[in-house]
């Protein structure tokens, strides 16, 4: 089977709808086909993988755990909206670290998540062959 | 005569809040729930928003959204932070209710 670039756009904030959750369903799935995945989190989506969060009260379960998995899966590029955060008064500290260890370098621990401006993302959305947002 | 305003839908993505804002009368209640409690972090590009409406309005946010979205601690100084007892509180303080879906 060929290997193709996916991108996974998300752009809902979690827990409210289930966009967020389906998403990460899917890119689960897509793990195990072996492409070549990206994740973007752009507006509301960058409220996903905000750390902290504790969803006892509304009785739902917390799925941000699962984002921490991703690495393992070879999912290793989650551009973030740098516009997306600076408009919501978040910054990448209230992120959770997400990371992965690379096997081309004796699997040292690196850091999933990239900052990108709106240029850098769309750059990065121009090389993509399939795209699916959520 | 008060109005307790009900918001669940992210300003940043849908102007229900901004249509709320804009109706809501002096001395209304609005409490924010669900995807809306985003509006309550301090910072953010609506958030002048919310604290011109606390001028003459009362702002609250359900604790347990805040939470779940991990932006418990970030709520602006003046918004009151509420519990589902407190909700009910709200509903039954004010004398009728608008939800902003």
């Amino acid at each position: 089977m060929s290997t193709k670039n996916f991108l996974f756009v998300n752009r809902k904030a979690p827990y409210g709808t289930i966009y967020a959750l389906e998403s990460l369903e899917v890119v689960l799935i897509s793990a195990a086909f072996e492409q070549n995945v990206s994740l973007a989190f752009i507006d509301d989506g960058v409220y996903q993988i905000t750390k902290g969060q504790n969803s006892k009260g509304i009785g739902m379960k917390n799925f941000s755990p699962t984002y921490r998995a991703l690495g393992d899966y070879d999912i290793t590029k989650l551009y973030v909206s740098s516009e997306s955060l600076a408009e919501r008064g978040l910054t990448v500290d209230d992120l959770m670290e997400l990371t992965y260890e690379d096997a081309d370098d004796d699997y040292a621990e690196k850091p999933s998540i990239i900052l990108a401006n709106r240029e850098e993302m769309a750059a990065m959305m121009a090389e993509q062959e399939v795209i699916l947002s959520f | 005569m008060s109005m307790l305003h009900i918001v669940n839908k992210s300003p940043f993505e849908r102007v229900a809040f901004d249509s709320c804002l804009a109706h809501a009368s002096a001395g209304d209640a609005i409490l924010m729930i669900e995807d809306a409690v985003v509006g309550a972090v301090d910072g953010s590009s609506f958030a002048g928003k919310v604290k011109a409406a606390m001028a003459d309005k009362s702002v609250y946010v359900l604790g347990a959204d805040l939470a779940a979205r991990g932006l418990e601690g970030k709520a602006m100084e003046g918004v009151t932070i509420v519990d589902y007892a407190g909700f009910v509180d709200l509903t039954a303080n004010n004398d009728s209710t608008q939800s902003w879906l």
